[in-house]
């Protein structure tokens, strides 16, 4: 209950991670079971259908809703005490948005249990996720559950955004903001921008199946075409959105073990901002072979290019920070070092992507599916399990096994390299992506063998970080302040796990680093900003969640207002949209009581601040 | 900053009540971010819309259907209910609830009526025209526009409603400034989405 109804960001953070990390499983047992499928020529593990099923919730899964909330979990637990802040701009909305990403989840999960999962690849390109091609119901739970779970991440957006334009400490600019806080800010708004985009696409799918409207149906006088469009001009961002922040979590983990400041502070904030301008510019990169015509690719391809130029600063200004600092390989810093080279690479291959020629031979072949797993897994996830490593002790107080650490960081880069290195040279050598089976003796046999061995392993590192999790969670809280000892920023000065209102005191930031800098002067802690007073704290409430349940009854309705079902009441119910009115109501209900019972929250006192 | 707290400026109202507290600060400019991404939303539909806008599939076309007059009063009739919300705020500003109630009231009946016309417009269409959402991808993107534009008129009616029944309850405090200000902003953008549907949709319709 305790949960349900809680408003505290760093409460939300758990949750976000755990729901999450429960996706993220469910994720990975799809890949293994994919790999599975791979492992030797014409294997009859799974059928086409359930294999084109399990590409299509794999990765939408891992995208939507394993590594997202992941990130929100860490820019939840991390950007309030990093800004210096007691709580985020709009506790409330935090919680909603919460809740709707965990009902938009579960609603596109049931449908493996409700007559078929989507089946049309994560992309969902029409007319291939269109009634005619895929007549089950799962492309409309990828829209409908993409729809819900998508209006928590643009919550969660426009929340951090709010937050860290208005409730900085006091002394601490732009310009003083540490790394993590910037790219959540950028990633932020890169979300507010792109999601309406995606929202509007899968209106438009969800009126074409259920509706019977023409937009992506040529014989109606629709364009497939239009479909990619819209699409990818929300999913290239969208891969900004999943870096972005990765790119933060290295740049807070670097320089804490190689006790130097990052090296191109204020080139790494231009670059940031250089990155999610151009994100949006590049779109069409996925589309070369639609034939959008040659000047059209010329752009397209040269726009992409030009992404590696404030790339490249980043990786130099990572390393020039590693370089001549005093480093420590603890387990975040590891996985930091680890990110560079393995994400360099998946850049590398990005860039020979970008060129349209080139493209043609290598789209929909391994080769992509190798590229952008470098990216995706040997960047995001490496640097989330950085990110976890290094923050973990803020969380929860304990710190993580680092012999375990150590053996999770070896296993999985190992398993990793194994997986889709040699995913390269398949794709090269012809190997299509999204095909359930291939014929053997064509040099493919051994190499897939390869990949399936090296996922096993990747999943063994999993099992070691959970094994470090379990066995850590039952260790006492006893992780200091500062367990690092030489962190940096904000989030370090104040205990492990930080009480309900983080600051006692809003601190005075003189600087970059600015716990750092304190100590380096020093001094012990931060200076107050303000007197002890009493603070002021929002209440919890399980309005966010019965708004959700709300959404997501309303979903279930609108999708299968179409069907008949057994008993005659049922398809009455559902034919009528009562059921959708029904969720509807619940959803506007809260929003009612919520407007009708301001809520004022309450006040620690500061005797009660002394008490501790 | 941290007594972001609304009891304490119950008594006097400042003059700007909606930033009054850092609540209703954020608020407002967490509003304007949302507001940009409901431009990207609109800037979508309007991008289908324009891609299909020919493509009638030997159904009726914009120019055999649209009726000016009837979209020009519909026009008329939500260009002054942004006018009368004008003049709320400034009601409220000058801190005569009175008064900010009934222009929000005169607001909510000029949205009604918007609507009504809207809804009339469609169901012309549905049965005499033989225009329905299935007709062609032109129909779909013209529904699917001018009705996500509807749709957002009909929810302001409701919100604006609400606050209109809190203001009677609850009185103009730096709680209810703020809900009330958004709610302008958010009428305000409705508006603005209007004046291009009425050129992209009807005007380059009926002519080009
Ligand atoms: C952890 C181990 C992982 C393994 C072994 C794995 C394996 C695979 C395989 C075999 C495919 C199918 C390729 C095809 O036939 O097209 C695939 C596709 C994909 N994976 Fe992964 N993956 C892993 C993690 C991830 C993660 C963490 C993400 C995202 C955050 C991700 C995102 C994707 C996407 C977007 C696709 C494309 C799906 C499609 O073709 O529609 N994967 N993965
Ligand atoms: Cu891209």
């Amino acid at each position: 209950m305790d949960w349900i109804m809680t408003v505290d960001h760093k409460k939300i953070a758990i949750l976000y991670l755990w729901a999450g990390g429960l996706f993220f499983g469910i994720g990975g047992i799809e890949a293994l079971l994919i790999r599975w499928q791979l492992i030797k020529p014409m294997n009859d593990f799974v059928d086409a259908q359930t294999f084109n099923e399990l590409i299509t919730m794999h990765g939408t899964t891992m995208i939507f809703l394993g590594v997202m909330p992941i990130i929100f979990a860490l820019m939840n637990a991390v950007i309030p005490l990093q800004i210096g802040a007691r709580d985020v701009a709009f506790p409330f909305l935090n919680a909603l948005g919460f809740w709707t990403f965990l009902f938009g989840g579960l609603l596109l999960n049931l449908s493996w249990m409700m007559g078929g999962a989507p089946d049309a690849g994560w992309t969902s390109y029409t007319p291939l996720s269109g009634t005619a091609y895929s007549g089950t119901h799962g492309v409309d739970f990828y829209t409908i559950g993409l729809q819900i779970a998508g209006l928590g991440t643009l919550i969660g957006g426009i929340n951090f955004l709010a937050t860290i334009i208005t409730m900085r400490a006091p002394g601490m600019s732009f310009m003083r903001m540490p790394m993590f806080a910037w790219t959540t800010f950028i990633t932020s708004a890169i979300i507010l921008f792109a999601f309406p985009a995606i929202t509007v696409g899968l209106v438009l799918l969800t009126f074409d199946r259920i509706l019977g409207a023409n937009f992506f149906v040529p014989g109606g006088g629709g364009s497939p075409v239009l479909w990619q469009h819209i699409f990818w001009i929300f999913g290239h961002p969208e891969v900004y959105i999943l870096i972005l922040p990765a790119f933060g979590i290295i740049s807070e983990v670097i320089p804490t073990f190689a006790r130097k400041r990052l090296f191109g502070y204020s080139s790494m904030v231009f670059a940031t901002i250089l990155i999610a301008f151009l994100g949006f510019m590049v779109w069409a990169h996925h589309m070369f072979t639609t034939g959008l015509g040659p000047v059209a690719n010329a752009l397209f391809a040269v726009s992409t290019m030009l992404i590696a130029v404030p790339t490249g600063i980043k990786i130099f200004n990572w390393l020039f920070t590693l370089w001549g600092g005093s480093v420590r390989f603890a387990t975040p810093n590891l996985f930091a070092s680890g990110f560079i080279p393995t994400f360099t690479m998946g850049g590398v291959t990005g860039v020979m992507l970008a060129s349209a020629p080139a493209d043609f031979q290598f789209h929909d072949t391994y080769f992509v599916v190798a590229h952008f797993h470098y990216v995706i897994v040997g960047g995001l996830v490496m640097g989330l399990f950085a990110g976890l490593h290094y923050w973990w002790p803020k969380m929860f107080g304990r710190m993580l096994s680092e012999t375990l650490g150590k053996w999770t960081f070896w296993t999985f880069i190992t398993g990793f390299h194994l997986t889709f290195f040699v995913q390269h040279f398949l794709g090269l050598m012809g190997m299509q992506r999204r095909v359930f089976t291939y014929l053997p003796n064509q040099h493919f046999d051994l190499l897939n063998l390869v990949s399936t061995i090296g996922a096993g392993l990747m999943g063994a590192g999993m099992l070691l970080f959970l094994a470090n999790v379990w066995i850590t969670s039952r260790k006492p809280m006893d992780a200091g302040g500062d367990p690092w000892e030489d962190g940096r920023t904000l989030e370090w000065s104040i205990p492990s796990p930080p009480p309900e209102y983080n600051f006692k005191q809003t601190p005075l930031v003189r600087g970059l680093d600015a716990f750092w800098k304190e100590k380096m002067a020093g001094n012990k802690g931060m200076t107050p900003a303000e007197p002890i007073g009493s603070i002021h704290m929002p209440s919890a409430t399980p309005l966010p969640f019965i708004m959700s349940v709300g959404i997501f009854i309303a979903g279930l309705g609108f999708m299968f207002s179409r069907d008949q079902f057994v008993s005659g009441f049922v398809s009455f119910l559902f034919n009528n949209y009562i059921v959708t009115a029904l969720g509807l109501l619940i959803t506007f209900g809260a929003m009612l009581v919520r407007s009708l019972y301001d809520d004022h929250g309450w006040h620690i006192e500061p005797e009660e601040l002394e008490g501790r | 900053m941290t007594t972001t707290h609304a009891e304490s400026v119950h008594s006097g109202l400042p003059h700007e009540p909606e930033k009054a507290t850092a609540e209703g600060r954020n608020k407002v400019l967490a509003f304007w971010l949302f507001l940009g991404g409901e431009a990207v939303l609109f800037g979508t539909l309007f991008a289908t819309f324009l891609a299909l806008r020919n493509q009638t599939n030997e159904g009726p076309a914009a120019n055999d259907l649209f009726h000016l007059p009837l979209v020009a009063a519909a026009t008329f009739l939500l260009l002054v209910s942004s006018l009368t919300s004008v003049f709320a705020i400034q009601a409220m500003h000058r801190n005569r609830p009175a008064l900010l109630r009934n222009w929000l009231l005169i607001t909510v009946v000029l949205g009604l009526g918007f609507l009504g016309l809207e809804i009339y417009e469609f169901s012309e269409y549905v049965r005499h025209e033989e225009f329905g959402m299935t007709t062609s991808a032109f129909s779909s993107a013209f529904y699917t526009l001018v009705g996500f534009h509807g749709a957002h008129v009909a929810f302001g009616i409701l919100w604006i409603s609400l606050l209109i029944g809190q203001l009677a309850y609850k009185g103009l405090t730096a709680v209810t400034a703020p809900k009330i200000y958004v709610s302008a902003m958010y009428w305000h953008f409705i508006d603005v989405v209007w004046v291009f549907i009425f050129t992209v949709v009807y005007l380059l319709g009926k002519v080009g």
